[in-house]
């Protein structure tokens, strides 16, 4: 038997899955959900791979189950939106051995472009769902989620969230199973979504919703906690954990499976106590269930929708059931911001400064690079989600040009319009942006920053770099090529640390009556070993304090007083300093 | 129906809280983790919180760690930690809040310009040493990358401090050093080890 460990959330969910017999798994990095396959991978006897997204890892892991072996997908909030279209179908086809998808949800938004509530995504799919509270849970529940996707044949999603995920707690784990392969027979009908046969589904899954109801009322997990008379709470996942310690002995009904609700659990609950109320991160998702159930909760008038919740502000929510004086804080007022920032020596820098000089109309996306929206760079004009960089970028190329032609139109030209992204982003969902820029004529500037990793997640691999998860060598994808053979024919390479060449290559291109591509092309500094024994220094004396060169916001480069001075220590040497600074005030110094 | 191993409210009241501040990339994840599994063999439950992702790059950070007989929420609450582990001066500045007014602030006198301070939009308080001193009496400031430097390696800041830290939790020395000794990679691990007793023994001096 195993050992009782420490373990995140995350890592308890991949110890379970292999606790399981899981044998194949798949993810595209996001945070907070990253470390599970990064875990689960170094199990032995598994399967585990980097998908270029979360479509592709849900629809392997759905083809993994139907062959015969228990499979998980895991992925962060937003990335159930690109897998929500085998997402909705999957539960029509059911599976063969347990489907298992992770959704770690981002309340906060400490890592994410948005905070949507994913439980609604268990609600729209009649997909069956289970939320812990802590690294326990985690491994209990999702060793269970494999059980009830067997049982009622049906994908089941394991909503985490950040503090689940990213909280470490003790973890108890159980035996370990094998879990023989069920040896693969053709189910044509059940398995090929065709309208005749979806028909014949969707009835199976209403019906199954129903059973799954009945399972949810008698489920072991889902606990209720006695405790003094008058009031009771509802909730579920890591809000639990607050309620808990922000009102003591208070009734609590805990809900580890929050789809399908247990609706005479939640009634026998509630009406035993004359005041209900419900303590759940963002949306009011059992809020409405128990109001809908003739109940009138209170919730989130006073718990806040937005933003992730603590004992604080669960406290001052519901002031009236605590027993405890919040002690004293002591704020301090003033204090710098600290927002997070490109590393010194990011291959980013060099030629978002570069854009950000040549007045791009910058259409972004999401990595580190984002980070240079922030003054001074100020680099980026708008970003949605993983890829839109190239396909607003066209719709925005298309509209400045309808502009253009009217009479008296005074706005920007569409020549300036620039799309953004990393090279695992592009890989991620960028192809198809480049496909439509080349195929409906777009002629604006694609540049891809190539510095060959998935870099805000924590360096993981993808088919850019053709090495795999398990840092085996595999087939690269080569970048220029397959621009090209999408029809683009001007593709360029630059080195983000020459400016001069940045700058000669981008105005050509974003002058060029056709659709480009340009790569910049160097590698992440976190993750360059041997690097070049040199760093910069400002020579003081020659500099004349114009600060010119913060405009690159490079943390190795201080202004101290009226001095401006390089951290030596922090200094990469990639140079970028000296060539924007106008005096050659700045020069490299061999350690 | 109360649920074995579920915490009472006289034992959530006893839950107690180590907070570490710092700036994305310096370590605290790490720090907060051996300290944790010290805790934990002690015999304490625990749980953590830390922070993954963006903040990473050079962001305001925040590692939690709470221990006690059982211990509901990974998050310590406002005014709740008895003791404040920060690797730069703002940063035990920015999150004094999460100290108990009597608790005891750790604090590496490191600057770390953050990015308005690097524009030159605001500047950095040059006065923050001081403030520390005033707004949590008691407070010790080390220059715990000299002492880890003089230990054999700077990068062992993080290891001074918690050093200082340890003479004021109930976990021995011998388990302390066990789970430096288990988690800390082994060309790091002589550094380290020196880098801990020096704190310990500093904060003992004190
Ligand atoms: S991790 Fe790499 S890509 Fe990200 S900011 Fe740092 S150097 Fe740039
Ligand atoms: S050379 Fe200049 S820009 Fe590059 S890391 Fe050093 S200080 Fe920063």
């Amino acid at each position: 038997m195993a050992e009782r460990r420490l373990m995140t959330g995350n890592e308890a969910v991949a110890l379970a899955a292999f606790h399981a017999g899981t044998r194949f798994a798949s993810a595209y990095p996001g945070t907070p959900s990253t470390e599970i396959l990064e875990n689960f991978s170094r199990y032995e006897g598994v399967y585990a791979e980097w998908a270029p997204n979360e479509k592709v890892s849900l629809e392997a892991a759905i083809g993994a189950c139907l062959g015969g072996v228990r499979s998980l997908a895991a992925m962060k909030h937003v990335g159930l939106n690109v897998a929500a279209d085998p997402w909705f179908t999957a539960p029509y086809i059911g599976v063969s051995r347990g489907l298992v998808v992770v959704s770690a949800d981002d309340p906060e938004m400490h890592s994410s472009q948005n905070e949507q509530d994913n439980r609604y995504y268990a609600k729209a799919a009649k997909v069956p769902m289970l939320e812990p509270a802590d690294s326990q849970e985690a491994y209990d529940l999702t060793r269970v989620a494999f059980e009830m996707s067997e049982r009622f044949d049906t994908p089941v999603l394991m909503r985490m969230t950040t503090r689940v995920c990213h909280s470490r707690s003790i973890v108890e784990p159980g035996e370990p199973e094998t879990v023989a392969a069920i040896p693969y027979e053709k189910d044509s009908t059940k398995r090929v979504m065709i309208p005749g046969h979806a028909r014949m589904r969707h009835p199976v899954m209403v019906r199954r919703l129903d059973e799954l109801e009945r399972f949810s009322e008698e489920f072991g997990w889902q606990r209720v906690e006695d405790g003094r008379d008058g009031a009771g709470v509802v909730t579920s996942g890591v809000a639990y954990q607050y309620v808990k310690e922000a009102f003591g002995d208070v009734g609590i009904l805990k809900l580890a499976m929050t789809n399908p609700l247990p609706s005479r659990l939640i009634t026998d609950f509630c009406s035993r106590y004359e005041d209900i109320y419900v303590v759940e991160e963002l949306e009011p998702f059992l809020q409405e269930a128990v109001a809908a159930l003739g109940f009138k909760p209170k919730g989130k008038e006073s718990v806040p929708r937005v933003g992730e919740l603590n004992v604080d502000n669960v406290r001052a929510a519901f002031p009236e059931l605590s027993e405890v004086e919040p002690p004293e804080v002591r704020r301090v007022q003033g204090i710098p911001a600290r927002p997070p920032i490109l590393c010194a020596g990011c291959p980013h820098r060099g030629i978002m400064y570069i854009l950000a000089r040549l007045k791009a109309i910058i259409a972004g996306d999401i990595g580190c690079y984002t980070l240079s929206v922030l003054p001074p760079l100020s680099a980026h004009d708008c970003q949605v989600c993983m890829g839109a960089s190239i396909t607003m970028g066209h719709g925005l190329e298309k509209a400045l040009e309808l502009a253009q032609g009217e009479d008296g139109y005074e706005g920007p030209g569409s020549h300036r319009v620039v799309s953004v992204l990393g090279d695992s982003t592009f890989f991620h969902s960028g192809v198809t942006g480049l496909m439509e820029m080349a195929y409906n004529n777009g002629r604006y500037t694609v540049v891809i920053l190539d510095n060959r990793t998935t870099a805000m997640t924590g360096f993981q691999h993808h088919p850019g770099t053709g090495i795999t998860l398990q840092e085996d060598e595999s087939s690269m994808v080569d970048m220029e090529m397959l621009a090209r053979s999408l029809g683009i024919k001007n593709v360029r390479v630059v080195d983000p640390y020459d400016l001069e060449e940045c700058r000669r290559v981008l105005t050509e291109e974003m002058n060029r009556d056709a659709p480009s591509v340009v790569i910049s092309r160097r590698e992440c500094v976190l993750k360059v070993r041997d690097r070049e024994p040199v760093y910069y220094q400002v020579m003081q004396g020659v500099c004349n304090e114009c600060g010119l060169c913060m405009g690159i916001a490079c943390p190795a480069l201080v202004k101290r007083g009226e001095e401006i001075l390089i951290l030596p220590d922090s200094c990469t040497g990639c140079g970028v300093c000296a060539q924007v600074c106008k005096h050659e005030a700045i020069e490299p110094v061999r350690q | 129906m109360h649920i074995e191993g579920m915490a009472t409210v006289s034992e959530n009241v006893r839950t107690r809280s180590v907070v570490m501040a710092g700036v994305g990339g310096q370590g605290t994840i790490t720090a907060a983790n051996i300290l944790a599994n010290a805790l934990i063999l002690h015999g304490y439950d625990v749980k953590t919180s830390e922070v993954h992702g963006m903040a990473q790059r050079g962001g305001s950070v925040i590692s939690m760690v709470r221990f006690g007989e059982s211990v509901a929420s990974p998050l310590v609450p406002y005014g709740g930690a008895e003791a404040m582990v920060a690797t730069e001066l703002l940063e035990a500045l920015r999150n004094l809040y999460y100290l108990a007014p009597e608790g005891r602030l750790i604090c590496s006198r490191a600057r770390v310009d953050p990015l308005p301070v690097l524009q030159g939009a605001v500047s950095y308080p040059e006065d923050a040493e001081q403030r520390i001193g005033e707004l949590a009496p008691g407070s010790i400031v080390v220059d715990a990358v000299g002492i880890a430097a003089e230990a054999g390696d700077k990068r062992a800041a993080n290891t001074v401090l918690l050093g200082i830290l340890s003479t004021s939790l109930p976990v021995s020395e011998g388990e302390w050093l066990s789970v430096i000794e288990r988690l800390v990679k082994a060309k790091a691990l002589e550094s380290n080890r020196n880098a801990f007793l020096e704190g310990r023994r500093l904060a003992q001096e004190a």
